[in-house]
């Protein structure tokens, strides 16, 4: 992969390059997660759920991607 | 009449039979941790939202031990210090779970964990109006108790002690007081340390316990989970039974007519 085929992206903080065209549903599940479980936010803005598979990932954007832990 | 009276209670119309609430952080493992939610009889608990660990997703995470189809989720909002981060943390969970009955908590400072109650009153508002019910953390000021109330909190859940100290309850007084000018449960959430205190709790009149290290931090958590709900069963129950009043002197048991 060519820096051009890709972008860079922070996720949960850290730095990462993902194909150029990915859309979040393809980012979510190239990390390896259940899309049903998490909840992700982009560049500070909740991204429903329903529509993972239609936002398209661009250059230098942000995401946190949450789940639930145990606490109190 | 029922062995144990089961009238349940509800909170923004859920109705639930157990009045007791427990976390699900400090666990040894996951697996001791669903089995004390088993034994406490919880069928709520609250949880936290945290980052996803993307180096490694293949951890076991808690909804593979506790169903939460079976058990209902609060997400809380542990370790937030300002209205907009509790705020944020409640959107991802709804996003994330779909539930909107939600534990709000706004910390003050990091050593007390006591709650900063305008940041807990402004999210309070905030979440309202964008239709979550939120069950709000708070400190045990009856006047503050109203105001959460006129805001749109669905519960009230004053502190017994800084969470985490198993102090007990440290104001009977203004439990109580909060408990009498409430129209929404009140629920003590935050600082038991054992079984009487959680029945302590229920005797004045709280309609239930929230509590995670008295049961997690016990040496057997999965027994203390028993003592816990049967603590909390007890209290509600002498509550309803309608306590002696306390005298001064003694008054004897056994009649004093046909002494020898």
């Amino acid at each position: 992969m060519t820096h051009a085929d890709t972008l860079e992206v922070r996720i949960n903080g850290e730095t990462r390059r993902v194909s150029a065209g990915s859309t979040i549903a393809a980012l979510v599940a190239e990390i390896g997660l259940d899309p049903a479980r998490v909840a992700v936010e982009r560049n500070l803005e909740i991204v429903p759920r329903s529509t993972l598979g239609d936002v398209a990932v661009v250059d230098g954007d942000a995401f946190e991607i949450v789940h639930f832990v145990g606490g109190g | 009449m029922p062995e144990i009276s089961n009238e349940g209670w509800t909170v923004a119309g859920r109705t639930f039979n157990s009045r007791l609430i427990v976390g699900t952080g400090k666990y040894k493992d996951f697996a001791e941790n669903a089995a004390a939610v088993a034994a406490s009889g919880a069928e709520i608990v609250t949880v936290a939202v945290r980052r996803v660990n993307i180096s490694d997703p293949s951890q076991p995470v808690l909804m593979d031990y506790i169903d939460p189809k079976k058990i209902t989720y609060l997400p809380n909002t542990a370790g937030c210090f300002t209205a907009e981060d509790a705020i944020r943390t409640l959107r991802l969970a709804r996003e994330a779970g779909g539930w909107d009955l939600v534990k709000l908590e706004v910390l003050g400072e990091a050593r007390t964990l006591y709650p900063n109650m305008r940041e807990t009153l402004r999210a309070t508002e905030v979440l309202a109006k964008e239709g979550f019910l939120p069950m709000v953390y708070c400190a045990d000021d009856p006047i503050a108790a109203q105001q959460l109330e006129e805001a749109g909190a669905v519960a009230i859940m004053p502190l017994g002690a800084p969470i985490g100290s198993g102090l007990g309850l440290q104001n009977r007084v203004t439990i109580r007081l909060i408990v009498e000018g409430a129209k929404v449960p009140v629920l003590v959430d935050a600082g038991v340390g054992t079984a009487s205190d959680a029945a302590v709790a229920m005797e004045l009149g709280c309609d239930g316990v929230l509590m995670n290290t008295a049961i997690a931090e016990a040496k057997d958590p999965i027994r203390m989970a028993r003592a816990m709900k049967l603590a909390v069963e007890a209290g509600r129950e002498a509550y309803l039974a309608g306590r002696m009043q306390k005298r001064l002197y003694a008054d004897p048991s056994s009649p004093l007519a046909g002494l020898i």
